[in-house]
């Protein structure tokens, strides 16, 4: 199948910041695909490309196998919703809508039952004479996807469209996003750096850092599989550990030497050789930990630590437990937790223990990625 | 505790200064007597034979046929100029918009003499013409000023929804540039219509023979006329001016409140 948009060797420069660097990219057609990494990591750069607001300084844009590079922003089948919406605030919400098929110079009769039967989609019948300023930031972003689907585009560009809403409304825009991509099926290309809304909507994420794409994959591969310790960091807690390969255990598993631990067994997806260099992440809720010690499990990992720090937060409790000098993030559900005879507190002396499956080699490690980590609150 | 009543002396001694000869001239246009050490009761005599002198309406004529002209013209030329200094950013713009503000706090007098220095010296005919030119001149500056102030505050990415939604580029300026700035240049044209029609210094310097405006003829007319008949026009003068500048607020402020809903 032929990529539906396509971004070949881009790059786009201000000065001397790499906005864009040498993205490679391809989207599929009807996918709910998301950009997502943190404030300045150009990701609005690369939306802006597609929509045609700037010109990559190198590399082509294609859609549908056709080079769009070039092409003015009104001669592109794509439509974008703006982080603040940028409704026109001297038409009615009914005019705004409208706006696109009006500069199209459809037919009176046409327009009118489009934008009706819009207006009926977003449910807006009793605000289409009102002019933007007297509707709610929900509405507004109702009528601006509206007036971006009436055009019936063949990709759809949301730049943080929940950035400017409150929590409540913002879950509940989540889901009829969600809806309204089932509904008209085009391509959503969606930016944003929050990693729960691109969790729980994508089909398929592009982590960026630095202008560049960290990591690609549907939700799931990229929490599970992080590629670097970015990516671990940034969708998620994490705990990295240097080690060195110290055994091979056929056929996929390798033990490590890490400082001030026992040896530690891991997965070795990498095909890893002894002597290698390992840096190791294990997130939070895969750690069990207990006061007694651990039944014996083949390929599991334990050590001993002491708790530093416990938090609890309804579904969870996370703890901060010092192995060592680590200091390790360990997040727990508690299903039963009036029934745990013995509750973990403070300065307790614990088990952790983990499966080998659960720690997962990364490809790249960055000290400062490490600073992303979210401690938890003391 | 006893608040100071300084502030309040204050306030009214400024207004009596500004306001108290502006008072008593529109007091006297409506003096029967002819002149103003004694009131002799109401009249309009004053604006009757106004309407009876040909002079006056000769000047309010050219006066009317200069302000709007300038003003057009600077509406269209201050709103590209604020336009460009808003949209761009470059050195050459720094110098535009030194260039604009310039005749804002060039001294009047220093505007005329180098205006009719150039006018001589380029051999061009003083008249209506160098009026219009003259008052084009700097009301650009005030125009493209209330403009740039409006822009200010516009957001940029509704021009690019705008593109984004198929509409041209000329389309998206007839229909929502234009639109949404139209309350700027229209309080940027009043503000240059009230500008011209009550310039005096300049058009001095550039008038030419049988090119009189109301300004100017009401100063010959102190030297020799009648006062009473000055004062008359006067007051319609301030009229008309304080009903422009209700409207240019009136503009500004009904934009305000939609803002604020
Ligand atoms: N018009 C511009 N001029 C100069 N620098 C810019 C411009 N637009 C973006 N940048 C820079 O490019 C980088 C990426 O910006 P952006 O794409 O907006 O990031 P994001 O949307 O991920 O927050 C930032 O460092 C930003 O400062
Ligand atoms: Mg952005």
């Amino acid at each position: 199948m032929t990529p539906f948009l396509h971004f070949n060797q881009v790059r786009k420069t201000y000065g001397d910041i790499h906005a864009v660097d040498q993205v490679d990219l391809s989207i599929r057609k009807g996918e709910f695909f998301s950009l997502l990494g943190p404030s300045g990591c150009g990701k609005t750069t690369l939306l802006r490309m597609v929509a045609g607001f700037e010109r990559p300084d190198v590399g082509r844009i294609l859609l549908e196998g056709v080079d769009i590079t070039d092409l003015p922003p009104n001669r592109r089948k794509v439509n974008t919703i703006f982080q603040n919406y940028a409704l026109f605030p001297h038409l009615s919400v009914w005019e705004n809508i409208a706006f696109g098929l009006r500069v199209a110079k459809r037919p009176a009769a046409e327009i009118k039952s489009a934008v009706d039967a819009m207006i009926d989609l977003i449910q807006l019948n009793a605000h289409a004479r009102k002019k933007p300023s007297q509707i709610s930031g929900g509405q507004k972003q109702r009528v601006a996807i509206a007036r971006a689907l009436i055009n019936q585009p063949d990709v759809l560009l949301l730049d943080e469209p929940l950035a400017a809403l409150d929590l409540k409304l913002r879950q509940r825009m989540l889901l009829e996003l969600d809806q309204i991509h089932d509904q008209v099926g085009i391509t959503f290309v969606y930016v944003t750096h929050d990693q729960g809304e691109a969790m729980s909507l994508s089909d398929r994420i592009a982590v960026m850092n630095h202008g560049r794409i960290e990591q690609l994959g549907a939700p799931a591969e990229i929490y599970e599989t992080p590629n670097s310790s970015f990516v671990a960091a940034f969708i998620g807690d994490s705990n990295f550990f240097d080690g060195v390969v110290t055994e091979l255990i056929e056929p996929d598993y390798c033990r490590l030497r890490i400082d001030g631990f026992p040896d530690v067994m891991c997965y070795n997806d990498k095909r890893k050789q002894r002597g290698d260099l390992v840096h190791l992440s294990v997130r939070p809720e895969k750690f069990r930990l207990s006061l007694d010690p651990p039944p014996n499990e083949a390929r599991a990992n334990c050590v001993r630590g002491r708790v530093a720090e416990v938090v609890y937060l309804g579904a969870q409790t996370k703890f901060l437990v010092h192995v060592q000098e680590y200091r390790l993030a360990i997040t727990q559900q508690h299903s039963r937790f009036l029934l745990d005879q013995k509750p973990i507190r403070w300065e307790d002396e614990v088990w952790i223990w983990w499966h080998a499956d659960d720690g997962y080699m990364l490809d790249r490690y960055s000290q400062t990625d490490e600073e992303l980590l979210e401690m938890p609150a003391g | 505790m006893k608040r100071s009543r300084i502030p309040l002396y204050t306030t009214w001694a400024v207004l009596i200064f500004f306001y108290l000869p502006i008072g008593v001239l529109i007091l006297h246009s409506f003096n029967a007597s002819r002149f103003s050490s004694s009131w002799e009761g109401f009249s309009w005599r004053w604006y009757i034979r106004l309407f009876a002198e040909r002079d006056i309406w000769f000047a309010l004529q050219n006066t009317v046929i200069v302000a709007l002209s300038s003003t057009i013209v600077s509406m269209v030329l201050g709103s590209i100029a604020a336009y460009a200094l808003h949209r761009y950013h470059t050195r050459l713009q720094r110098v535009h918009y030194t260039l604009i503000y310039t005749p804002l706090v060039v001294p009047d007098i220093l505007m005329g003499i180098s205006l009719l220095l150039f006018f001589v010296g380029i051999g061009m005919q003083l008249g209506l013409i160098t009026i219009f030119l003259a008052h084009t001149s700097f009301c650009v500056s005030y125009v493209a000023m209330v403009v740039l102030a409006r822009l200010q505050d516009f957001d940029d990415s509704i021009l690019e929804a705008a593109r984004d939604l198929g509409a041209t580029w000329w389309t998206t300026t007839w229909r929502v540039l234009l639109p949404l700035l139209a309350p700027g240049i229209a309080a940027g044209g009043l503000l240059a219509f009230t500008l011209s029609i009550d310039d005096f210094v300049i058009t001095f310097f550039v008038t030419g023979p049988g090119a009189t405006t109301l300004p100017i003829q009401i100063y010959s007319m102190i030297k020799h006329g009648s006062p009473p008949l000055i004062n008359a026009l006067s007051t319609l003068l301030l009229v008309v001016t304080f009903l422009i500048v209700w409207l240019v607020q009136h503009l500004t402020q009904e934009e305000h409140r939609h803002e604020v809903d």
